[in-house]
């Protein structure tokens, strides 16, 4: 993966950079040992590493207000940086630039349950959100796998998804409002606590901008109500279409569950092997439904759901009887990456969402890759929404296997695109997939997404090298008229 | 500069909406994009050169109710594609209002300028506005470029969010030329608990009880007394409600449970499936305030503090939205900002003259950025110039 070419002269002035960052943030804020640099070295994409400049933990917003304004002022970029989970390298150092990491921004400002929303600091995990108000019956909705860890910072940054939003929506659903600073250490407040903003949805624009428009200081979120109960159905299928089709009836029937996820055999078998959840084997793939709400809509819907798949030829029908079962029957899904993990050295996730109806066509694609490849392959799909985890296996310490499962990735999420999807539906394009944005956009697609970086960052010194294949000046970017695509810029470099 | 009536130009192509803006781009001519043109008189294009129409660009292009997206033009009619949705047993989801009748506007409004407007109804509070439901788009930028940003899908991440960009821009930054949107399966039956008699701040209070509560509260509505009292509803003491949608027997036992945690609030009594709808079709138009000839405000405040304006203004208002919408009637502009302001909220006119912009001004840092934003995508200005007050 290539990175822009580092400023030689940034990095000889380490020195001189690090003792005017040590004046803004005073202390350990500032680390600069390569030695303490190295847990910063990559985040939830460990394929790819690179050692920062330095680290900046600002604890207040007038600090990451003039640490921006400073790094602007002499030309040094900046990577943002929450609890380092992501999965597409969007926190990916760069080594003649900083990371601002936002670690000590850990509290929970307020709680309204008047207006049903929380103001919470960038650097608290999202787990912990719902925690401190899960004893008054609330809670956060967008649940991403890395909950436990990862901060809702970077949940607006990467505008996170999870089990849950098919239901739920993903993180832009769930906010009302945020503070952000730009790269000038301009503050601006975005959203309030009321539904509707005036102006242009800034803070639309800014969750999911993946620390490439601003850094988040403060963010307020949605608070729901927590469900009275909630149901899971575990299904079994003697094909991947019976289970795709059932999914499509439950749908048909009006019905949106909470939960909505499928596994292949090869991700039933690791599950199984690794937690013991009790999947069936012999299945081609499993449906897990969960239905959340009154116990009596709960227990209807569970038997809509059950003669849906039985209609479809399920073989293995489960219902959960308690909180104890259903929480079982995720223990397998929840657990499937670390699985996936014990049975091969290495795995790739890859994050591309399809129409529904194409599931069966783009698993026998898969397939067929991975014997090309000569590469295991097991799958997880947040079914309801058509969001693919196709979990690629390797081994890197085998020459050239890294590579090929990139590419093997790659070829995948083109796929996906050609069958009318999109390349990531919620890890985000970060450096991972950021050589494949021409698959979905066009030259002026992306000019159209860059100016408006440009209006947030003319200098583009905020997390450059991601998202973008190209890095174009702000000044041609403005200049320059392209037209459907046709005008290309041949003299800038391509990563 | 003449006062010439603008040039009318109705294009049925994505290519004849690329020639016209490209043509005025080249001229710096300022454009008035209208859809059914139903909330033109909400704020104010300034001085338009062409008016462009998009009511001909109004195919549904797709739709696939298993995979639940629709894509159409933006021309096509609200009505119209609530119709098709619905012989699939869907809906759009964000229950977006017409009012036509409200603003006095003949035509019909177009997915477009509900998409445009970010207008969104009662069940706002439960599924989400209209930009929670645009996944994607092409348009034609005031530079004279055709792009698209965003998927077809349900789920996608990819790229800038540009669709929530353009949901609430008043056509300010592009001109779209096809939308896809999320539907969602239609509930099976509602109902409506109603209280009566209470205050507007205890009925805000009532409100964020059945909000909080886990019953799945898609609308919260008040009319205080003076607008309760007024046709079409002609109650004789103020109204709160709160509707509850989907399956039979999920909506009996939240309405127990809804009724056990409003029990402090005094007598509840019911609207059934019909009732229910026509009467939440009455909030979702406004019509209570259809023939008052007063100016019309619609201010964004948190839920908690919608009281608050009724309060300030001593008239008349509607709460929708648990309290985080209030349409009021006023004279006094100044009175309308103030209490929004107060409220930590902000206030449109949207009918009627009041001597000040519908959209209110943004100051400081985020209008610095709102105008460099609006640069981005039409640095010469052409398109609805003023209308944002951008």
């Amino acid at each position: 993966m290539r990175m822009p070419a580092p400023d030689a002269a940034t990095i000889a002035n380490k020195a001189g950079i690090v003792r005017a960052l040590r004046k803004i943030v005073p202390g350990e804020g500032v680390i600069a040992d390569d030695s303490a640099l190295v847990p910063y070295e990559s985040d939830g994409l460990s394929a790819y590493r690179q050692t920062p400049l330095a680290v900046v933990l600002p604890e207040t917003v007038e600090q990451v207000s003039a640490v921006l304004a400073w790094c602007q002022a002499h030309g040094v970029k900046v990577v943002p940086r929450g609890a380092g989970t992501s999965l597409s390298g969007g926190a990916l150092p760069l080594t003649d630039g900083i990371i601002l990491g936002m670690a000590k921004f850990n509290r929970i400002v307020e709680v309204d349950y008047e207006n049903r929303c929380a103001v919470v600091q960038p650097g608290v995990t999202n787990l912990a959100i719902s925690a401190a108000v899960q004893a008054d019956g609330f809670y956060y909705a967008p649940d991403p796998s890395s909950q436990i860890a990862c901060t809702i910072g970077g949940n607006v940054a990467e505008n996170s998804g999870g089990v849950h939003c098919l239901k739920y929506g993903l993180t832009t659903n769930n906010l009302l409002g945020c503070e952000i600073v730009l790269m000038d250490g301009e503050v601006v407040r975005l959203g309030g606590r009321g539904f509707d903003a005036a102006g242009y949805d800034l803070l639309g624009l800014v969750t999911g901008s993946e620390g490439l428009l601003a850094v988040v200081t403060e963010v307020t979120v949605r608070l729901l109500p927590t469900p009275q109960t909630a149901r899971a159905l575990l299904l079994g299928f003697p094909s991947v279409e019976a289970a795709g089709a059932t999914v499509g009836d439950i749908i048909a029937a009006g019905i949106i569950p909470a939960g909505l996820e499928m596994m292949d055999k090869p991700a039933i078998a690791a599950a199984e092997a690794f937690i013991g959840a009790g999947y069936p084997l012999e299945a081609e793939a499993l449906l897990i439904v969960e239905l959340d709400g009154p116990e009596a809509e709960c227990a209807e819907l569970a038997g809509h759901v059950k003669a849906l798949a039985q209609a479809r030829g399920a073989d293995f029908i489960r219902v959960s009887r308690d909180e104890a079962e259903r929480l079982a029957f995720w223990a397998g899904r929840k657990a499937a990456f670390p699985a996936v993990g014990r049975i091969s050295p290495d795995y790739y996730c890859m994050d591309g969402t399809i129409p529904r109806a194409q599931l069966p066509h783009v698993l026998g694609r898969i397939y067929e890759m991975a014997r090309d490849y000569g590469l295991g392959v097991a799958n997880v799909f947040h079914a309801g929404d058509g969001n693919l985890h196709p979990l690629i296996l390797y081994d890197a310490d085998n020459d050239g296997e890294l590579e090929r499962a990139e590419a093997f990735g790659a070829d995948i999420l083109k796929l996906c695109v050609a069958v009318g999807g999109v390349l990531t539906g919620e890890h985000g394009v970060g450096v991972e997939k950021r050589d494949l944005m021409g698959e979905m956009f066009d030259e002026t697609d992306l000019a159209c997404q860059q100016r408006v970086k440009c209006a947030f960052d003319p200098d583009g010194l905020l997390n450059p090298g991601k998202v973008f294949p190209v890095l174009h000046r702000c000044a041609e970017l403005g200049r320059v008229h392209v037209h459907r695509g046709k005008v290309a810029f041949p003299e800038i470099p391509r990563f | 500069m003449l006062d010439v009536a603008p040039r009318l130009l109705t294009p049925t192509t994505p290519d004849e909406v690329l020639e016209a803006v490209a043509e005025a781009a080249a001229k710096r001519r300022r454009i008035e994009v209208v859809g059914g043109g139903t909330k033109r008189g909400v704020g104010r294009v300034d001085r338009p050169e062409v008016t462009l129409s998009l009511a001909g660009l109004d195919a549904v292009l797709d739709y696939a109710p298993e995979e639940l997206v629709l894509t159409a033009r933006p021309g096509a009619r609200l009505k119209d594609i609530e119709k098709l949705v619905a012989s699939e047993g869907q809906m759009l989801p964000f229950e977006p209002p017409r009012l036509a009748k409200l603003l006095g506007a003949k035509g019909e409004p177009t997915l477009g300028g509900v998409l445009a407007a970010n207008l969104s109804g009662p069940r706002r509070v439960r599924a989400g506005a209209a930009r929670d439901h645009l996944l994607g788009f092409a348009a034609v930028s005031g530079r004279g470029e055709v792009f698209k940003a965003g998927g077809k899908v349900v789920k996608n991440v990819t790229g800038y969010d540009l669709s929530k960009l353009m949901a609430g821009s008043w056509g300010t930054l592009a001109v779209l030329t096809e939308v896809t949107i999320k539907v969602l399966p239609k509930p099976k039956t509602e109902a409506t608990l109603l209280i009566f008699g209470l205050e507007d701040r205890r009925a805000v209070q009532a409100m964020a009880r059945a909000l909080n509560a886990p019953v799945e509260v898609s609308a919260a509505a008040h009319l205080p007394l003076a607008v309760a009292g007024r046709a079409p509803l002609n109650a004789e003491m103020a109204v709160t409600a709160l509707r509850l949608e989907g399956f039979e027997a999920s909506i009996a036992a939240r309405l127990d449970m809804l009724a056990q945690a409003l029990r402090d609030f005094g007598r509840v009594d019911l609207l059934d499936g019909g009732l229910s709808r026509a009467f939440w079709g009455q909030i979702r138009e406004v019509e209570a305030f259809h023939k008052d000839p007063r100016p019309l405000w619609r201010v964004s405040v948190p839920p908690a503090s919608g009281w608050r304006i009724g309060e300030a203004l001593a008239g008349e208002v509607i709460y929708d939205w648990g309290g985080g919408l209030v349409w009021a009637l006023s004279e006094d502009a100044g009175a309308v900002r103030a209490a929004a302001h107060a409220a930590s909220g902000h206030a449109q006119l949207w009918r009627g003259a009041a001597g000040v912009a519908a959209f209110e001004p943004l100051t400081g840092a985020l209008a610095a950025l709102t105008g460099r934003v609006k640069a981005a995508f039409d640095p010469e200005g052409i398109l609805n110039p003023g209308r944002l007050g951008v």
